[in-house]
């Protein structure tokens, strides 16, 4: 897919709140003494943290990089599945701590942890088509995982904004193209008023991540005429620190160009903002030209896919606000004790 | 029992973006917002978002807290200089009691204030944190 | 205001947990024993100083409802709400009410009532908050002993005292507290037990802090002309006054001043025509200790920064050179929060009639009390004298 005109990243941020909590101190709590845990640690954020306060940080990060005044946006869309409230956009909340006025849209996205690029899908659109003139999609999530659940150990907080604009000198990136593929595959959900998700294990693995990862990438390549030799750098949604290595091997793609944007092993799956995370922890290192595959996925389910190049805008705007790696070095370990009472608090 | 849906609603502008008054007429900066100007006595003043950084002056740590935020005991209350010269006290998080000493460099932060139980609205607003810095080739931790 | 009224008459209960009374029941006890005191004496008006009982109690309108309960009818009934001032400032109304009307019109009676045990401490904690100004204390949820624990840190940072110092104010309050029959706490303590009870915002421990307690205490007044009359003590108000000041103390370009009683504490004494060093005995308002210490700073006792040393040498207890808070304080006493200033005026009274018991001050001939809001929002100072 390409919009009528063609669209950029004008600026990006993200945010990950300080504490952390090691895979093996959960794994202490359940009897599981440091065997084949999927991740080192992840990010949980603090108690009067929620979705909605990582969003605005992500954001203002991105409109600090845009350089644009808020009052510009047209639209503010957030994907998340730890929406504070199950009816009340969180988008109202984030573009009023903005400034960004009301002459906008707003709206809260759903789709698992795609909700995030799912906004993306929107904002080219809308940006595209003339009908605004800056759009921003965040993707931001405080996951919830069940205590004993495997899901317990990676399910992490963390945002990513990103501010959409025409193509132009001033963006940092232009998507050069974008697909996505959906299907009605009930890997894991969570049905409304229950606290935690539910997942099908193995299932979520071939018939699920990888056959909508793999076939989106594919579907991209083939519509821009690409190979995975023409990528510099690929992103994918994280669950943890297999699938995307081997998401990217049956791609042929060298492990080398996922380096930057893996971040799970050490934040954890930040759900909607793992892949846009991703994409912001590349961004921090990629160089004018440098050619970025991004492939998120939510449960449900679906992939979106992205082709950004990158131009030189990025080497001005990158140091506006904090790179990635300087909320990864941000850290404070808590003890499941604190944990469970953090995340207690979440569920209010 | 908390504040209603109108009172907290009329304040979110200025909870969110951290607001004070200026002086129209001599410049003097207020928080919080004032109508009258302490300095000049003029009633020309204007709403102006006010810096997200400043200094620690001096913290203390509630342990016997309101019984609106008693689930956040024990938390942190800081008295924080803004760069525009306004004392603002404020929670300051992120952070344990031993990080923090009085000159250190805070920045704002939104944060979730209260909220009005499980199924009541939720109250957002600035805190502060200690300022995250970093640097183009590698980044300092921030605390 | 000089020389506004005198007093015939005091009475109230003890500071405490009263399960048995209401709200209403204390104000009555208080007000029917200093009615008895006064002899009796007809009353055209009545003020009542509370600061919460719509929240705490859930009662409200608490002067009309007196009024009727006490059966005074048809009398002018005034509620004066001002937090922890409402008792000293229904006094200062109950003043200006006698110098406006004169001899032969009726006695005024003021009385300050607050019952802060129907709720639990945290809710105590919570409407404490409101008296501040509550953009700033509800969004920081500072409480008050956080802004005196913020103050402490301050002034310790800044003058050097420890806070094992700074609590010696407190412990004065307690010895003085031992004589007093409606003292809340009538034991003396040492500062290691106040510095072993909990952290309530650091450095502040519980017991720096005022008990939560219920109390309620009146006063009769009239006419200084026709005072010994209807008494054979009769106490002279000399000066009434009061004064506000910037509430959030971290917007006083001096953060250790209080501007409200500075300016209270020069206009009663000029009213009253007297000097600092004429008044014998001082009633102050220690809401934690260092409060109490900056009040002795901003009156005049000690310079800026030295008012704790003043509290370590002992020159404040009763015979020495300036006695304070001689029947127990806020602290010893207690402070029940609209009652607190009456209390104030029944101990002065006490004082300058000779009935002040081992607490005696020798020769009390004038007293000075000062009530405040929380840090300082508004101040009351009262010069008391011995009547002729």
């Amino acid at each position: 897919m390409k919009p009528l005109r063609p669209v950029g990243i004008v600026g990006y941020g993200a945010y990950i709140p300080v504490y952390r909590i090691k895979a093996s101190e959960i794994g202490r709590m359940w009897g599981n003494e440091g065997c084949g845990l999927p991740i080192v640690e992840k990010a949980v954020a603090g108690p009067d943290e929620d979705m909605t306060t990582i969003a605005y940080e992500a954001a203002r990060y991105a409109l600090a990089r845009a350089g644009v005044s808020p009052r510009e946006i047209g639209a503010v869309y957030i994907g998340s599945e730890s929406k504070p409230y199950a009816v009340k956009p969180s988008g109202t909340i984030v573009a009023e701590a903005l400034g960004a006025g009301s002459h906008l849209l707003a709206a809260d996205y759903e789709f698992a942890c795609k909700a995030g690029t799912e906004a993306f899908q929107t904002c080219i659109g809308l940006v595209g088509s003339g009908m605004v003139r800056y759009a921003m999609a965040i993707g931001a999530d405080t996951a919830q995982g069940r205590p004993a659940d495997d899901l317990e150990y990676t399910a992490a907080s963390g945002g990513a904004a990103f501010v959409f604009g025409l193509k132009s000198k001033d963006t940092v990136a232009y998507v050069e193209g974008s697909c996505s593929y959906t299907t009605d595959t009930a890997d894991f959900w969570r049905r409304a008023g229950q606290p935690y998700p539910r997942h099908f294990g193995r299932f979520t693995g071939e018939p699920a991540y990888f056959r909508h990862v793999i076939t989106a990438a594919k579907m991209l390549m083939e519509e821009l005429g690409l190979g995975p030799e023409d990528f510099d750098w690929v992103v994918f949604h994280q669950p943890n620190a297999k699938f995307p290595v081997k998401a990217a091997k049956k791609l042929g793609i060298p492990k080398e160009k996922l380096e930057p944007g893996l971040l799970v092993p050490i934040i954890g799956n930040t759900y909607s903002a793992s892949s846009p995370l991703g994409l912001a922890a590349t961004l921090d290192v990629a160089k004018p030209g440098d050619r970025i595959l991004m492939v998120s996925y939510g449960s449900g389910a679906g992939s979106d896919a992205f082709s950004f190049i990158v131009q030189d805008a990025i080497e001005e705007k990158r140091p506006l606000a904090p790179p990635v790696r300087a909320f990864v070095q941000r850290k404070k370990y808590i003890d499941y004790a604190t944990y469970v009472r953090f995340r207690g608090k979440l569920l209010r | 029992m908390g504040m209603g849906v109108p009172r907290f609603w009329r304040e979110i502008p200025h909870k969110y973006r951290l607001m004070g008054s200026r002086c129209r007429r001599c410049g003097a900066v207020y928080h919080p917002r004032r109508p009258v100007c302490r300095r000049c006595g003029s009633r020309e003043l204007e709403d102006v978002p006010l810096s997200g950084r400043g200094r620690l002056l001096a913290f203390t740590v509630i342990r016997r807290a309101p019984s609106d935020l008693d689930e956040y005991k024990p938390y942190i209350v800081g008295l924080v200089e803004l760069e525009d010269g306004v004392r603002v006290l404020s929670q300051i998080v992120d952070c344990t009691p031993a990080d923090l000493k009085p000159g250190m460099e805070l920045e704002a932060t939104p944060r979730r204030i209260r909220a009005h139980g499980p199924a009541g609205v939720i109250e957002y607003g600035y805190k502060f944190r200690p300022a995250i810095k970093w640097e183009p080739e590698g980044a300092e931790e921030g605390s | 205001m000089r020389e506004p009224a005198a007093i015939i008459g005091v009475g109230c209960t003890r500071v405490g947990e009263h399960w048995e009374s209401s709200v209403l029941d204390l104000a009555v006890e208080a007000c029917l024993r200093a009615l008895e005191d006064a002899g009796n004496p007809p009353v055209r008006a009545l003020y009542v100083g509370n600061a919460a009982s719509e929240i705490l109690n859930e009662q409200g309108n608490l002067a009309a409802l007196l009024a009727d309960v006490l059966a005074l009818e048809g009398v002018k009934a005034v509620e004066v709400r001002a937090g922890d001032a409402s008792g000293a400032l229904a006094f200062h109304q109950a003043c200006l009410d006698v110098a406006a009307h004169g001899p032969g019109e009726g006695a005024v009676l003021a009385c300050g009532v607050e019952k802060m045990t129907d709720v639990l401490a945290p809710e105590v904690e919570r409407v404490g908050m409101l008296f501040e100004d509550a953009r700033c204390t509800f969004h920081s949820g500072i409480t008050i002993p956080g802004l005196c624990a913020l103050l402490t840190r301050l002034y310790m940072d800044a003058f050097g005292p420890s806070y094992e110092d700074i609590v010696l104010f407190a412990v004065n309050d307690h010895r003085n507290a031992v004589n007093n029959p409606c003292a809340q706490y009538p034991f003396p303590i040492k500062p290691e037990t106040i510095m072993g009870s909990p952290i309530v915002a650091d450095p502040i421990r519980l017991f720096d802090t005022p008990g939560i307690g219920d109390g309620a205490a009146a006063a009769v007044l009239c006419a200084p002309e026709e005072a010994p009359k209807l008494s054979d003590t009769p106490v002279v108000v000399r000066a009434s006054e009061v004064a506000s000041g910037r509430m959030n103390f971290c917007e006083r370009e001096d953060m250790f001043s209080i501007g409200s009683l500075r300016a209270a504490a020069k206009r009663a004494l000029e009213a009253a025509g007297v000097s600092i060093k004429d008044v014998s005995f001082f009633e102050v308002h220690n809401t934690t200790s260092v409060v109490g210490i900056l009040a002795l700073e901003e009156l005049g006792l000690a310079e800026r920064g030295e008012g704790w040393r003043l509290v370590k040498e002992e020159r404040i207890a009763i015979g020495a050179d300036w006695p304070v808070n001689t029947m127990g304080g806020l602290k010893g006493r207690g402070h029940p929060w609209g009652a607190t200033g009456l209390y104030q005026i029944v101990e002065a009274t006490w004082q300058l009639r000779g009935e002040a018991g081992k607490n005696q001050v020798e020769g009390a001939q004038v007293g000075l009390t000062h009530n405040m809001s929380g840090l300082g929002s508004l101040s009351c100072v009262h010069i008391l004298a011995r009547g002729r």
